[in-house]
């Protein structure tokens, strides 16, 4: 824990009489080491650039970009773009979730999985599209969805997915 | 092949660097032995007296996508496995999104040659051939023409390729075509020369002036005339200005801006620099969504080479004028692609909209005069700068000049990004340049302008593209996504969808547009929703829902704080036009013309057609086939998610949907 704190300083560091204007950078680079948004951090930030915690969470909570739970060992993002959707993306979209059993913006209790929707993820031409950990998966159908998971639970077990 | 310039000038050597900084300060101070010098260079880097053979790979983000990661892997270890001489260029996306991952190679003293669907397994044998000047047998787009260059026998130019033909590419000149991470490259077409004159000759009033005479109109949805936002600017007195480059692009299906920055970024950053040359501004935001983590990247590079160069800082070139540019990312609010939530956002606040007047021309970021231009808007002005008003407003319509890009996706056979004259009618986009509906499948519609925009029906198909023509179909020119729908799409459904983003995204600030798009998405899920369990009050509030529909639409865009409520209701008053049918047969049949809305589908297995051959039990994403072996299967409703897989899967057709 109190190594965390002192990468939150050296984060905040960075930022010698940061005003109000810095905050949201602030918060990305927080999230983008430590992957969420945690309620340390929070507290921390706070005290850095003298807002109260119910401020910072007040703007927090308004961007879809910050999380406050850690991400999966995989971090699924579904496009819910407008192509995508008119190519069936809502479909894969039930089937994710009804196969991780969680909604968007939450981490599967074993930390294996996160869910995420995002507008347009700008591959249209490969349409309904998800990425996980940044790599894509295009023309998906609900029943290739089923497949990628269970070969990533497969992977995360250790076993071989020679399938 | 022409030996007649084998000595290669470094192009970033500290010399080169001098050299191109001397041409950007005044070309005609030049002394003959530098122009000869220069000449070279240009030719060297404009492909015209390549050294060695050149490899181009489109990697922007639909080329990753497409798998051109994999592809440049297998290009490297193909040179270093025949220690071959070559360079790889990494380019923006040339627009053809469909065949992508796209490679592009030239040879020394040939045109360059565009190859089509180059994925892992294929670079290879079309490295062999080409290396040894031939034709791969391989889909090919085209050859670039060049009368300097001797072209390859048999193979089609790419200005006559069916999707490049119809365009105008401007705005979208260089991409695909040049290195987006080098400032040289950008020089030597053409690049800073425009920006770099006017800060040497013009006043910032003239600038304006210029850009208020070429016509040119806000290409981020208002459509407002660029020159005479400025003049609000110019003319506030202030000690300090700012100008925002609104890159937020929250439009889902919208990709424009994200391709000029990753394809052309040092062609924004000297739009930009003009801009805010004209308004005064010191200082100047890119507001940049964080999911381009590309852009982001390329576009760091370009300022920085831009102040190496001395084109950003201090006393540019000079000229006692000083510029500093930021980046600002974005944090995923669609809202916060509205001028003042956007300057809330980059204030670190909630990005809620500011009621308006005072309008951010006068009082804007950090209450300072503030203009905010659209990315495209911005790319423009390079050209306009260079060629003159009379150039840009002679293409376009009476009151819509120049070009407008469009990221054209759906279903539609060349998915990708498109710029063409304004003036040019939407059915030559979709099916010229389009190429039409894949499968042989109808045209329904086209959704233009997003979730703000509307839908033009089969027979608007010859409507023109002008900001005022759009507006008389109920549509509007918006970022410039256009989504095609075919025969299998719902309108109704298509609403929904728009509704559902909308509501999510409203800030919340004002009533109208918090509550409202919330009651007109349950009034669609009602719509679209199975009665199977309907209880006879639902039946009335359903009703009661559909007959106030349009009076609801009409007051969330009367009384809406900002553009975000007062377009919303658009996508369903515009499908409601046009597509009047649709929603009376999901409210009076209780049914999906289109079969899309999966709710009012019912699936069932035929016992008479069924094998038992347990396909469909085994790939049901929920579970909800139940049976055994060589005996009648069944569906259990209430775990079916209506997908549709069975019914794509089945051999016998036993699966039946109602
Ligand atoms: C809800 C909403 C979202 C918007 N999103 C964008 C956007 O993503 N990109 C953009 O350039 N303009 C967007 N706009 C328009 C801007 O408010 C503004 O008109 C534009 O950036 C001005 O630049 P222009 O004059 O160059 O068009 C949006 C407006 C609204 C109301
Ligand atoms: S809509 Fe899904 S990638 Fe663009």
């Amino acid at each position: 824990m109190t190594t965390t704190i002192n990468e939150i300083d050296t984060i905040l560091q960075q930022y010698p009489n940061a005003q109000r204007d810095a905050l949201i950078p602030i918060l990305q680079k927080i999230q983008d080491q430590f992957s969420y948004l945690s309620r340390d951090a929070v507290v921390q930030v706070g005290q850095h650039l003298n807002l109260p915690v119910s401020k910072i969470y007040g703007v927090a909570t308004f961007y879809n970009q910050f999380r406050f739970q850690p991400l999966g060992q995989y971090h699924i993002q579904v496009c819910r773009g407008t192509a995508c959707h008119v190519k069936g993306s809502a479909a894969v979209l039930k089937s994710l979730k009804h196969e991780l059993g969680i909604e968007a913006g939450q981490t599967t209790r074993d930390g294996l999985f996160s869910l995420e929707i995002v507008a347009c993820i700008g591959a249209c031409g490969l349409a309904p599209v998800i990425s996980v950990n940044g790599e894509f998966y295009a023309s998906l159908t609900p029943e290739k969805v089923k497949h990628i998971i269970v070969s990533l639970q497969r992977k995360a077990n250790g076993e071989d997915s020679n399938e | 092949m022409n030996n007649n310039s084998t000595i290669e000038i470094p192009c970033d050597s500290v010399a080169t660097r001098a050299l191109f900084k001397a041409h950007l300060a005044d070309p005609n101070a030049l002394s003959d032995e530098q122009k000869t010098t220069l000449a070279q260079l240009q030719a060297q880097l404009d492909g015209r007296q390549l050294v060695r053979p050149m490899i181009f790979l489109g990697t922007g983000t639909c080329g990753l996508g497409a798998g051109a990661g994999k592809t440049l892997k297998t290009i490297r270890d193909y040179i270093q496995l025949h220690d071959a001489d070559i360079d790889v260029v990494e380019v923006g996306c040339v627009g053809l999104c469909a065949v992508e991952p796209i490679i592009e190679i030239q040879l020394p003293g040939r045109t360059r040659v565009a190859f089509a669907h180059a994925d892992a397994d294929s670079v290879s044998n079309i490295l062999d051939a080409v290396l040894a000047e031939k034709m791969p047998k391989h889909p090919i787009i085209g050859q670039y023409r060049n009368q300097q260059l001797q072209p390859w026998p048999d193979v089609p130019f790419i200005d006559e390729h069916p999707f490049f033909a119809p365009q105008t590419r401007w705005v979208l000149a260089n991409c695909g075509i040049i290195d987006p991470s080098s400032i040289e490259q950008y020089i030597v077409h053409g690049g800073y020369q425009a920006f770099t004159r006017i800060i040497r000759q013009m006043t910032p009033p003239e600038v304006c002036d210029l850009v208020e005479q070429s016509g040119l109109r806000g290409r981020g949805g208002g459509g407002f005339l660029t020159g005479r936002k400025w003049k609000f600017a110019l003319n506030a007195a202030a000690d300090q200005k700012y100008l925002i480059c609104n890159a937020d692009e929250g439009d889902p299906g919208a990709f424009m801006d994200r391709a000029v920055i990753e394809g052309d970024p040092h062609r924004l950053l000297e739009g930009m620099a003009i801009a805010a040359y004209a308004i005064g501004a010191s200082k100047a935001y890119v507001y940049l969504r964080a999911e381009y983590p590309l852009a982001i990247r390329r576009f760091k590079d370009a300022i920085a080479q831009a102040h190496e160069y001395g084109l950003l800082g201090k006393n540019i070139f000079n000229s006692g004028y000083k510029l500093d540019i930021v980046i600002k990312m974005g944090a995923g609010a669609f809202v916060c692609g509205e001028e003042t939530a956007l300057i809330n956002s980059i204030e670190g606040k909630r990005g809620m909209p500011r009621p308006r007047p005072p309008f951010p021309a006068i009082q804007g970021l950090f209450g300072k005069p503030t203009i905010i231009n659209n990315v495209e808007t911005l790319a423009n002005l390079p050209a306009i700068a260079a060629n003159g008003a009379d150039w840009f407003n002679a293409v376009g319509t009476k009151t819509s000049k120049g070009t407008k890009v469009f990221a054209l996706s759906g279903k539609v056979t060349n998915t990708g990004l498109v710029e063409v004259a304004m003036g040019t009618k939407i059915r030559q986009i979709i099916f010229d340049i389009g190429g039409g509906i894949p499968n042989g499948k109808a045209y329904k519609a086209v959704q233009i302008g997003g979730p703000s925009g509307g839908c033009i029906p089969t027979q608007h198909l010859d409507i023109e593209i002008d900001y005022e023509s759009l507006k008389t179909v109920g549509a509007m020119m918006g970022s410039g996504g256009l989504v095609v729908m075919d025969e299998d799409n719902c309108m109704v459904d298509v609403a929904k969808f728009f509704m559902d983003f909308i509501q999510r995204e409203s800030c919340g600030k004002c009533i109208p547009c918090r509550e409202g798009t919330r009651r007109m998405l349950e009034i669609l899920k009602r719509v679209t929703s199975s009665r199977r369990n309907e209880k006879p009050i639902e039946a009335l509030e359903r009703f009661k829902g559909v007959m106030h529909m349009t009076r609801l639409a009409e007051i969330i865009k009367d009384t809406s704080l900002c553009g975000l409520g007062q377009t919303a209701p658009n996508p369903i008053l515009s499908t409601l036009r046009w597509f009047r049918d649709e929603y009376e047969a999901h409210i009076y049949e209780r049914r999906c013309p289109a079969g899309a809305c999966t709710d009012l589908l019912q699936y069932s297995i035929d016992p008479n057609l069924c094998k038992g051959c347990t396909l469909c039990a085994k790939k049901c994403p929920s579970d909800a086939i139940m049976g055994s072996p060589k005996v009648p299967h069944y569906i259990i409703p209430d775990k079916c998610i209506g997908c549709g897989t069975c019914v794509d899967i089945c051999r016998f057709n036993a699966v039946k949907v109602e």
